[in-house]
């Protein structure tokens, strides 16, 4: 889907997702604009604040199209060479290229670049590409195609057989067919429906319903059109944490343009369908991320959950039928339709079709998001796409979705991720966040941290969730201290059974996911910090005492720099050491060595 | 605190909303951003605004995690703890604020000049772990990074006394 670039004209894209924004590329952007008008270039331009374009590890990205060629790290202060040499004379200014690791050479185009070829973007497939704040935009790249074909060649039952046909499941987390859950919503007898579109995106560690939302609002409006349309549903809400100012801002723009265009409102493109939708935005509950949660907090409630042996495609919102999906499954419809099922099902593996975006982060060098094929393996996710551990560092394990997740080690780096083959391993696709750790990162402090998460975010409405959770974090950081027994161990797991069994909602019975996969993974780490008291990673206070080496020590001075409190002490190119009493254990010695001369023990 | 409260204002953000019990939230919302947090006379007016007991308010105000009952600082600190800026070592930046500062997550300097909290995932990743005081974004934070941060914003240079 090529964008059409007037003939002569340069089209300048600079990527203004969260992660570049906070990098500066807003001084980009304005630099950009200020000079072009004062500058006399014969070439005309025009420059577009676009979404993220995944790779926030180098961004600010600037991408120069036609020509094709992509910038990295950016600053203002570049714009000036930028304008006088590749816009004016077409000139690569090869400090600003990409250097491939491997080959040391500068790379052009963000097609060559590793990061990019691996991926296959259909979410994801207009971010980067267009002003989110343009539907001209979107409407050049397709958009709007998909909803213009349902209201003139289907009729919404053949709508929701084709997205059964697709097997598109829910990429919030569950991974329930959306097709099966349009129809159950269809077939109710009711002159009431909602759509509701889940944004309320809480894992820590991910963020790409964030970008789609801000990078491109208008798939997902269409998504959900699209779904109105089939199910019959006259109201859509979609729920954004409101954090996100600029995904609430941007989808806000989007739907009075669609409203505009009449994609939105009274008899939509002259059909019957009338739908339109209303941003409502969260107020930072994790637990609102469950869809009966969600609809509470819709009607101006507590965000509590409730039992679901009444499904919301049955009583939903305000007790009406309703059909509530994820961000990135509503941005996935469009496609479905346009392309056809079969087309899109093409891509995947027997179970989980389609492509998942990935936010990949943590220990890694290529922070950013990905969109890759289900059955893409984790190696291919992490060392080819990601490039690998920070710092040649071991790898040790990788978290996948989030606080209702696991944590998969290295064993399994070769395992084809789809839903299914997740669930398997202990953990879950979740929303798709992929948390790289390395031999620095202590396995029963991440098991602490993702309890002690969960437990400032559980409701506190059924005893299981509300008291587990509590008691676990107490064990667990009792053995980040150094004081545990055996007996705590069986206890721990205990604990985790009662509340898979018997908790209300999913955030309770998949709250013990995070300690039970670190158990069966890293059991050893455990055992150090109860036995031994003993942080292997060099992570828990109370456990580590950080020591340098003389041997590989060269005395260059940089540990005692960055030393926050001055514990560390030694004569230049002498070997330096580390007064323990002193020494708060912040690590940051370690994280500055560049001859792994910082021990623990 | 309260006292500096205007209630004109108040009731211009209530009437941005239909008097309906769904728009609580919003408008709690646009009061805390207005305020940097709920004042106790706002509570009141929305429960009046939409006849609901001041109660149902007060449940909502301290179940969500973007109110605060209490003024923040002149300078907020949001350490992000999501789980890369976690393994990159948030914790020790709040510890340092704490040390610095003498304020734990949530807690506000006695002269109202900084306050912190956490905040679970700024989407930010590639610059774990971030700090942001009030609007501006600190990449790539620490231990030691985390003094001058403080200091820029007219901080002791020393640790607390306490």
């Amino acid at each position: 889907m090529p964008q059409i670039i007037e003939a002569g004209k340069k089209m300048i894209l600079v990527c203004c997702g969260t992660g570049c924004l906070a990098n500066g590329s807003t001084d980009v952007y304005q630099e950009l604009q200020q000079q072009l008008a004062n500058h006399d270039v014969t070439v005309s331009t025009y420059t577009k604040a676009t979404g993220c374009n995944g790779w926030c590890e180098k961004g600010p990205l600037v991408k120069i199209m036609p020509d094709d060629i992509t910038y990295c790290q950016v600053a203002a202060k570049d714009v000036g060479e930028i304008v006088a040499k590749t816009i004016a004379k077409g000139e690569l200014i090869n400090r600003l290229l990409y250097r491939d690791p491997k080959t040391k050479q500068r790379v052009k185009s963000h097609h060559q670049i590793d990061f990019y070829k691996k991926q296959h973007k259909v979410a994801l497939r207009n971010i980067g590409e267009i002003d989110p704040a343009s539907i001209d935009d979107y409407i050049s790249r397709d958009g709007y195609q998909a909803l213009n074909k349902v209201l003139q060649a289907m009729t919404p039952g053949l709508v929701v057989e084709e997205i059964i046909k697709s097997g598109l499941r829910g990429r919030g987390g569950g991974g329930f067919p959306t097709g099966q859950k349009w129809k159950a919503c269809a077939d109710v007898e009711s002159s009431l429906r909602y759509i509701i579109c889940n944004g309320d995106e809480g894992d820590p560690g991910a963020f790409m319903d964030r970008s789609i939302m801000e990078g491109d609002p208008h798939t997902v409006i269409e998504g959900m059109i699209i779904g109105a349309y089939a199910v019959g549903a006259t109201a859509g809400f979609i729920y954004v944490r409101d954090e996100y100012s600029l995904a609430v801002k941007n989808l806000g723009i989007a739907i009075d343009d669609a409203r505009q265009k009449g994609y939105l409102g009274e008899n939509i493109l002259g059909s019957p369908l009338s739908f339109d939708i209303e941003i409502v935005r969260g107020g930072g509950a994790f637990v609102c991320g469950e869809e009966t949660a969600l609809m509470a907090s819709i009607e101006g409630n507590v965000g509590e959950p409730r039992d679901k042996y009444v499904f919301p495609t049955e009583k939903g919102l305000w007790g009406q039928p309703t059909v509530i999906n994820n961000v990135e499954t509503w941005a996935n419809v469009p496609v479905i339709i346009n392309g056809g099922a079969e087309a899109w099902a093409s891509i995947g593996t027997e179970g989980s079709k389609g492509t998942k975006v990935f936010s990949l982060v943590g220990k890694v060098i290529n922070t950013g998001l990905v969109e890759v094929p289900m059955g893409t393996t984790l190696r291919e996710i992490i060392y080819e796409i990601g490039g690998g551990i920070l710092n040649k560092r071991k790898f040790k394990a990788v978290q996948t979705g989030g606080p209702s997740g696991g944590c998969i080690p290295a064993e399994m780096l070769d395992m084809a991720v789809d839903f299914d083959s997740l669930t398997e391993a202990g953990s879950m696709m979740g929303s798709g966040g992929l948390i790289v750790m390395d031999d620095h990162t202590c396995m029963v402090e991440i098991a602490r941290y993702y309890v002690n998460f969960l437990a400032g975010e559980s409701c506190g409405k059924c005893t299981p969730c509300r008291e587990g959770l509590k008691a676990m974090l107490e064990i667990l950081n009792n053995f980040c201290q150094g004081k545990g027994s055996d007996a705590d161990l069986q206890f721990l797991t205990d604990i985790s059974e009662t509340m898979q069994m018997m908790s209300l909602c999913a955030l309770g019975r998949t709250a013990a996911n995070p300690v039970l996969s670190t158990l069966r993974y890293f059991k050893d780490e455990y055992l150090a910090h109860i036995h031994d008291q003993h942080c292997p990673a060099g992570v828990c206070r109370d456990l580590t005492e950080f020591y340098i080496d003389p041997e590989p020590c060269t005395g260059c001075g940089l540990c005692s720099e960055h030393c926050p409190v001055e514990a560390v002490s030694g004569a230049k190119k002498e070997a330096h050491v580390i007064d323990p009493a002193i020494c708060i254990r912040c690590g940051e010695c370690r994280n500055q060595c560049k001859f792994d001369a910082v021990m623990t023990r | 605190m309260t006292a500096c409260i205007d209630m004109q204002d108040l009731s211009s953000i209530l009437n941005r909303y239909p008097p309906e019990k769904r728009y609580i939230l919003a408008i709690m919302q646009d009061i805390q951003g207005e305020y940097k947090y709920l004042p106790k006379a706002g509570l009141q007016m929305i429960a009046d605004y939409v006849d609901a007991p001041l109660s149902r308010i007060y449940s909502m105000a301290t179940f969500y995690k973007a109110f605060s009952l209490v003024p923040k600082g002149r300078i907020n600190f949001k350490v992000c703890d999501g789980t890369a800026c976690h393994i990159k070592g948030s914790k020790i930046i709040i510890d340092q604020i704490d040390k610095y500062l003498g304020i734990k997550p949530g807690e506000t300097t006695a002269d109202q000049e900084f306050s912190m909290e956490t905040v679970n995932c700024l989407g930010a990743c590639a610059l774990a772990p971030v700090v942001v005081a009030n609007e501006k974004v600190h990449p790539k934070v620490t231990s030691s990074g985390i003094i001058d941060i403080i200091k820029v914003y007219g901080g002791p240079n020393d640790a607390a006394d306490n």
